[in-house]
């Protein structure tokens, strides 16, 4: 089991958390306007990447807020989590 | 070498002296192929069988960047059903189903296919109504599946507790008696047995680590590995877990995620559970093992991840739900755990496809269930790769959909995992 760090509550056990994606994918602004390719990208393709990777997880059992992590996905090991719109860390 | 009673018995007498390697396994591949086939899984391996005896497309190469059948082939619970809810997912595991019977001796390899019949639990009246829709959904389309009673279900299952105590007490039960488990290993090996005596070169220790094209066309022109570069017209990528790395090669974004899917087996016992159990509400799936082995299945971890190691509360999670299940063995021990890496798609339906790239193809997306596919996997990407063009059972699985909007959504229909 994951021992994440809220941004606001500090280290908690996975058990609290509901993992909620990859983080920074950026719904269009205007839907209407971008290609089915770009659309299609927005929803269903991801970087599903090993080594570094920013998602975002909810406090689901504790505060409650969304916030960002890097974690490297083949340790598991996490360098850090960041409020919604923060920086990641470096 | 063909086995046979014969032979069986010749061995026998001479202290079993006399047997080969099952497949040819090359040290060094050739320069060049004519399809190179990515992944030395059940599904890459069935692929190079079914190209190379029923579509000779000329030289074929299978890499594999471990040994083969390592990967989630060889870490997999087999559970083999193919009552899944939309006609086109029936369509496709039942094709599996179909060519699992036959196997055995299509392959002249014991695979070990064991039709002991597998059986969904309800649990709740929301499980009672979607296990009947999916019965008669099946039944229309003409694969086998029937409703039983709690006491038909304990009939068919005597250690399942169908009292009304429990916490989630059994309502009811789909029954699939074509289902059933097979040889993971036995899979993987008869098919490397039967491509390579059909002149499939099997190359083992060797990872693919690049995609040539060629800078106009944009097609495959071969790939890099760690074995030097390999030439090849066709790649027909099999990667399970590792695919959205694999196709990143090629330039191109996958909508699949990759998360650690762990099973677990108890010490062997004698003959205990005569078939195999599943229930996706509580999470958790049983069978035994010839060994004597149970045989249970997890869930996946909820982030991605190719650590291949997920977390324990996961199988603790499972455990609980087995002992609830089955009170007989809330004292058994368990021996080992594992996880493999499954590769996920929005839909929790496969991909069998061409792609953008001229000459590249992928079968992917088979998540926490390809195994249970894998002979109608390979057979119809064989005739996707060698006629270029999908292969009807697979035409719906294509990489398209997601921007056609056309999904096959069987997660929103039935949650199912395997
Ligand atoms: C714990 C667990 C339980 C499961 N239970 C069931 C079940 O009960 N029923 C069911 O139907 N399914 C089940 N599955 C799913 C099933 O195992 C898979 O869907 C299926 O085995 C996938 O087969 P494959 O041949 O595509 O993948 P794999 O067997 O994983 O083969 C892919 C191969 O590609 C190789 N590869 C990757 N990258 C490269 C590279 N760059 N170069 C060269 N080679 C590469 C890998 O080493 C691997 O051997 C389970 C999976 C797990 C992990
Ligand atoms: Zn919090």
């Amino acid at each position: 089991m994951l021992l994440i760090a809220c941004p606001w509550c500090g280290d908690r056990p996975e058990l609290e958390f509901r993992h909620a994606g990859e983080a920074h994918v950026t719904r269009p602004a205007d839907p209407a306007a971008v290609s089915d390719a770009a659309w299609t990208g927005f929803l269903y393709e991801r970087q599903n990447p090993r080594g570094l990777y920013r998602e975002r997880w909810r406090h689901l059992h504790g505060c409650g807020r969304f916030f960002n992590a890097v974690r490297h996905t083949l340790t598991d090991r996490f360098l850090g989590s960041y409020p919604p719109g923060g920086e990641p860390p470096a | 070498m063909r086995f046979s009673w014969r032979g069986l018995a010749r061995e026998a007498l001479r202290g079993h002296a006399g047997w080969t390697p099952h497949w040819r396994s090359p040290e060094q591949p050739q320069p060049g192929y004519d399809v190179v086939i990515l992944g030395g899984g059940g599904h890459g391996l069935a692929t190079a069988y079914y190209l190379a005896s029923q579509h000779r497309p000329g030289r074929i190469a299978v890499l594999e960047k471990g040994w083969i059948g390592g990967g989630n082939t060889g870490r997999n619970t087999t559970i083999i059903r193919s009552n899944y809810l939309f006609p086109e997912s029936a369509a496709l595991y039942d094709h599996a189903l179909q060519l699992w019977e036959g196997l055995s001796l299509a392959l002249n390899y014991n695979v070990m296919f064991s039709p002991r019949g597998v059986m969904m639990l309800a649990h709740s009246q929301h499980d009672v109504q979607s296990g009947l829709r999916h019965v008669h959904a099946n039944r229309l389309a003409g694969v086998d599946n029937e409703w039983l009673t709690p006491a038909e279900a304990k009939a068919f299952c005597p250690p399942l507790d169908t009292s009304a105590a429990i916490r989630y007490p059994v309502l009811g039960a789909a029954l699939q008696r074509r289902g059933g488990v097979a040889r993971h290993d036995a899979v993987a090996w008869g098919y490397a047995r039967a491509a390579s005596a059909l002149g499939v070169d099997i190359i083992e220790g060797c990872e693919v680590t690049g995609i040539d094209r060629d800078p106009v066309s944009g097609a495959v022109t071969g790939v890099q590995t760690g074995k030097g570069p390999i030439r090849c017209r066709k790649l027909g990528v099999v990667a399970a877990g590792s695919t959205s790395l694999v196709m990143a090669m090629a330039g191109l974004r996958m909508p699949l995620e990759s998360f650690p899917l762990q099973a677990l087996v108890s010490e062997p016992v004698k003959p205990v559970f005569p078939c195999v159990v599943m229930s996706n509400t509580v999470h958790a799936y049983i069978s035994q093992s010839d060994k004597g082995e149970l045989v249970i299945g997890a869930g996946t971890d909820q982030y991605p991840s190719y650590s291949q190691a997920g977390g324990v509360q996961i199988l603790g999670h499972t455990l609980e739900a087995i002992c609830e299940m089955f009170p007989i063995f809330r004292r058994m021990r368990m021996l080992r755990a594992w996880g493999g890496i499954v590769d996920v798609t929005p839909d929790r339906s496969p991909i069998l496809s061409r792609t953008p790239v001229p000459g590249l193809y992928v079968n992917c997306g088979w998540g926490t269930g390809g195994f249970k596919a894998t002979p109608g996997s390979g057979h119809v990407f064989a005739a996707t790769i060698a006629r270029d063009e999908p292969h009807p059972i697979a035409a719906p699985f294509s990489l398209d959909r997601f921007a056609g909007g056309r999904l096959i959504d069987e997660a929103a229909a039935a949650a199912v995992a395997h």
